[in-house]
């Protein structure tokens, strides 16, 4: 059974993506009668390899499978997963699935999408390379980068793991409703985190890189950035409390607006769960604060073709200089609400879509880092944050993280920090934002950040 | 015998496939065999969403040479598959050469009950459907403030089997369950939001004591008093943290900083410390992966050592780490059953199980009203710990002013933070109220396990930090 409505496929040369399709097909071909069914298949072979003090601590090889079925009848929906593609066991899963479609309670909206005609920007998301990578040259990349940390500078005695790591997988995802896509990816990766003593104190840097080709990656971004981030914090005291002006990195600006896009997200909004559930047209940040989803970005590590529903990716503005513009929504926020979806749902293999943010862009300013800093008289360049994920309340908005970094004094960069608190609310936060810095980078994690100067937050310490 | 109980690969199998994984050398050898059946069903928006179900299986086959470890995962768990996955791991290990040499593999059992009387896969669906909705209806009950109510129920099935070259060949069957409620209460000043969960290392007997719609009401408690909560102070706080609430405070202060990975490595503030006082002598603080049916509980390891009750800190002396089999026989010394893993996906490595502070002489309520000035904290949320420099964060999920030694007005929420040897040495009261806290999920290099926490009410006289924006 092929469904109507062919959507897109990438490059296949040997044939992978193809394979899952007619396992996908065979599935689908088994449904009951009257089953809407949405089978996503996903297969990935990598290679990690950690390193320690010049040698091998260890080398994972893996090769994972999983398979998810989503089922609708009469408006109810049930799912099962699995961690393989055996078609007996996919037969199985599916069976799963139409029977916990039985218990949940019907909903009209519930439903799989249909393709809504919006075309597929292709994406060059796959390279041989990292397939043609031997182990020997994967432990090699992993040893000269703790090699290059090492030999930065002598207060950097050891890291504490530094990783290689890659991937290539292939995903298809079909369904009853005409959806129809298939992709191939590659990804590799390293990371480091040395560490940096003086007398008994010691302090951990991290840094990592992401590229599809593993030539692509920057050891010597990734060294710098590292060993930076744990020398630079050597001596830090705890400072005293006090109101400043906080200067976050393009990292770090992302952290921030990755919770802020999450509460954009439409299911959030129909269920009453955002802040911003009623503002949409209204002024939520400050004026230079212009914020894309935009899965379509070439130039990103997190482009995609389709979203985890099957939809073709698209542009979506969330925030146009500080007015909320739109949330994001998946084919179930698209059929509640009457609006369509946004192309916005994401998923791994083994779990129903939910929506996120895939690819964030921030609208750069003009000045860069060293400009920002000389206007702040009192302030705190942040190093790195902690807690995001217990102290920040995306539904009421509180947000109180840990932090370090280094104190800003009279425009310029003076003594390491730790040990404080910063507090604010989200809200607050990004009406506060004074500036956007001119460095918009792309990130490793695949967004494109540009640093974010704010006023006015409670800095708690001695 | 626990493998006549766990039928998972034959005997002869297990023992081909470690011999093959040590055909080019090595030191130990390991097989990791698990299948995990998992179901959830959720609630939200005051109807029954989905139910979900899922199935896992596969081995993870490793091999040590020296410091350095291959390691190779298949779901394909037929001999010829694991024989190439051995083979794989051990040429990903680089072996010295000649062929390691396999102890005969004797069976062993673990100490802890991880079985379950009414296992979960053998209870209608229906019956959970029931619980959700038992839930939504009480929470929404509690008053029209509550605008919006999500119900999750959990369980899982894990059967794990364990062999290596020591000989070592043991199973375990592992059934949690897992339920939770989240409110969301709505007024003048916002929204404001309130979970409390429950779970064990259990079968849906979980359900016999423990009642659904009393930790419904529980979640819209929290939320709803937070409606009229104000901004947490900021600064330095005397803090009193209530009986259960507060284990995520010791696991981040030094349970990571007593792993002996960490601590190997140097990048741990305990490092080098072993029979030193690093805490008050009020504070014995133990790990026990044997607790009948506590969440982080299980029979064996992930390395298929017996788990047990280890002592880290007695009287405010460090008397241990926590150990698996590699840093232990780094050490040459036994391993304290820490091995643990997120799946056959996975390497394992020291974790936590379930880690608490053993209880005290001290009236709660003395305490309490022994504070003059302080913030009381009932519920906590998650953590993070810098293990180098002992700086860690945790969050207040639920607390209060303390003024003139009574529990007066809630705070809104936020993180602590603290240095974990500062905070630990300035504990000055310990409660007779000892309770578990809540099932908690531990991240560490990127893998989750489960894990639980308890402890008395406690007083940090100092050092902790309250992450609030009032003056």
């Amino acid at each position: 059974m092929t469904p109507p409505g062919t959507q897109h496929r990438s490059d296949d040369p040997d044939g992978t993506v193809a394979q899952l399709e007619s396992l996908a097909e065979r599935v689908l071909a088994a449904r009951r009668p009257g089953d809407a069914v949405e089978i996503v298949l996903s297969h990935s072979r990598g290679t990690s390899v950690r390193v320690h003090d010049g040698a091998v601590e260890s080398l994972t090889s893996s090769d994972s499978s999983g398979a998810g079925v989503r089922v609708v009848r009469d408006g109810r929906l049930g799912f099962a997963h699995c961690g393989s593609l055996d078609l007996d066991v996919l037969l199985g899963t599916l069976e799963a699935a139409s029977d916990n479609c039985t218990f949940g309670e019907p909903d009209p909206h519930n439903g799989l999408v249909e393709p809504d005609g919006v075309p597929v920007v292709p994406q060059q998301g796959w390279t041989p390379a990292v397939e043609q990578r031997s182990a020997e040259q994967r432990i090699a990349t992993a040893l000269e980068l703790e090699r290059l940390v090492t030999g930065r500078d002598p207060r950097v005695v050891a890291a504490r793991s530094t990783t290689y790591g890659d991937a290539s997988s292939t995903s298809v995802i079909m369904s009853t409703t005409g959806v129809r896509a298939g992709e191939r990816s590659s990804s590799s990766s390293v990371s480091t985190q040395p560490m940096a003593r003086s007398g008994d104190e010691t302090q951990i840097g991290a840094s990592y890189d992401a590229a599809r080709d593993p030539a692509d990656l920057d050891l010597h971004r990734v060294a710098d950035e590292a060993v930076e981030r744990a020398t630079r914090l050597l001596g830090a005291r705890k400072p005293p409390s006090g109101r400043l002006t906080v200067v976050l990195e393009p990292r770090l600006a992302l952290g921030l607006l990755g919770i802020v896009s999450g509460m954009l997200s439409g299911d959030a909004v129909v269920k009453g769960r955002s802040p911003f559930a009623d503002r949409r047209g209204e002024v939520i940040a400050a004026p230079c604060i212009t914020l894309w989803d935009d899965p379509t970005r070439q130039e990103s590590l997190g482009a995609e073709e389709v979203d985890g529903e099957g939809l073709a990716t698209r542009p979506n503005q969330l925030i146009a200089d500080g007015r909320l513009v739109d949330f994001l929504r998946d084919g179930y926020v698209g059929r509640r609400t009457g609006e369509g979806s946004t192309a916005s749902a994401v998923r791994g293999a083994r779990s129903l879509p939910g929506i996120g943010a895939q690819v964030l862009v921030m609208s750069p300013g003009t000045r860069d880092l060293d400009e920002l800093v000389a206007t702040i008289d009192h302030g705190l360049f942040v190093n790195s944050l902690s807690g995001l994920h217990s102290g920040v309340n995306a539904v009421s908005g509180d947000f109180s993280v840990g932090a370090d970094g280094l104190v800003i004094r009279d425009g310029a960069l003076a003594e390491p920090v730790r040990e404080l608190t910063l507090a604010s609310t989200l809200q607050r936060l990004l009406l506060d934002v004074r500036e956007v810095g001119g460095d918009a980078t792309w990130l490793p994690s695949g967004h494109r950040g540009a640093s974010l100067v704010i006023d006015d937050v409670a800095a708690s310490g001695a | 015998m626990p493998t006549d109980a766990i039928p998972l690969l034959d005997q002869d199998v297990v023992g081909r496939v470690i011999a093959a994984a040590l055909t080019r050398g090595g030191d130990f050898a390991e097989v990791f065999v698990e299948d995990k059946q998992s179901s959830s069903a959720l609630l939200d928006d005051g109807r029954v969403e989905e139910l979900s179900s899922g199935r896992d299986r596969g081995a993870g086959i490793r091999v040590v040479v020296g410091e350095s470890t291959g390691f190779a995962h298949t779901s394909d768990l037929s001999e010829l598959g694991l024989l190439e996955a051995a083979r794989t791991a051990a040429a990903a290990a680089r072996g010295a050469g000649a062929g390691g040499v396999a102890a005969a593999l004797v069976p062993t059992a673990g100490t802890a009950r991880t079985s379950a009387a009414i296992p979960p896969g053998e209870v209608a669906k229906a019956r959970k459907v029931e619980l959700l909705l038992a839930a939504d209806g009480h929470a929404r009950s509690t008053g029209g403030a509550i605008t919006q109510v999500t119900a999750r129920y959990a369980d899982s099935h894990r059967r794990i089997l364990v062999a290596n070259s020591d000989g070592v060949l043991a199973g375990d069957d592992q059934v949690r369950t897992l339920f939770s409620v989240s409110c969301v209460a709505s007024g003048d000043t916002g929204m404001q939001t309130g979970r409390e969960s429950v779970g064990r290392t259990v079968g849906f007997e979980l359900f016999d004591d423990h009642d659904v719609t009393e930790l419904a009401g529980n979640a819209a408690r929290r939320a709803l008093s937070k409606l009229a909560a104000r901004p947490a102070p900021s600064g330095e706080r005397t803090v009193v943290i209530g009986p259960g609430g507060g284990g995520v405070m010791f696991h981040e202060a030094c349970g990571h900083g007593l792993e002996a990975d960490l601590v190997a490595k140097g990048a741990s503030v305990f490092a080098g410390r072993m029979g030193e006082q690093v805490a008050s002598s009020l504070v014995t603080l133990v790990d026990d992966g044997t607790m009948d049916g506590e969440w982080g509980g299980a029979s064996i390891d992930d390395e298929g050592r017996p788990t047990r009750r280890n002592v880290l800190i007695q009287d405010g002396v460090l008397v241990d780490y926590m150990w698996d089999t590699l840093r232990a026989r780094a050490d040459g010394r036994a391993p304290s059953g820490n091995g643990r893993r997120q799946s056959y996906q996975h390497l394992p490595m020291v974790r936590m199980t379930n880690t608490y502070l053993v209880g005290g002489s001290s009236s709660p309520d003395e305490i309490v009203a022994d504070t003059a000035d302080g913030v009381y904290i009932a519920h906590l949320g998650g953590g993070q710990v810098n293990t180098a420099t002992g700086d860690f964060v945790f969050g207040m999920t639920e607390a209060y002013l303390i003024e003139d030694g009574r529990i007066t007005e809630p705070l809104r929420e936020g993180n602590l933070i603290g240095n974990g040897p500062a905070v630990l040495a300035a504990i000055d009261a310990v409660g007779n109220d000892f309770a578990m806290g809540s099932p908690g999920t531990c991240g560490k290099d990127g893998q989750g396990v489960p894990v639980g926490d308890g402890v008395p009410t406690l007083r940090v006289a100092s050092g902790l930090t309250i992450g609030g924006t009032a003056a």
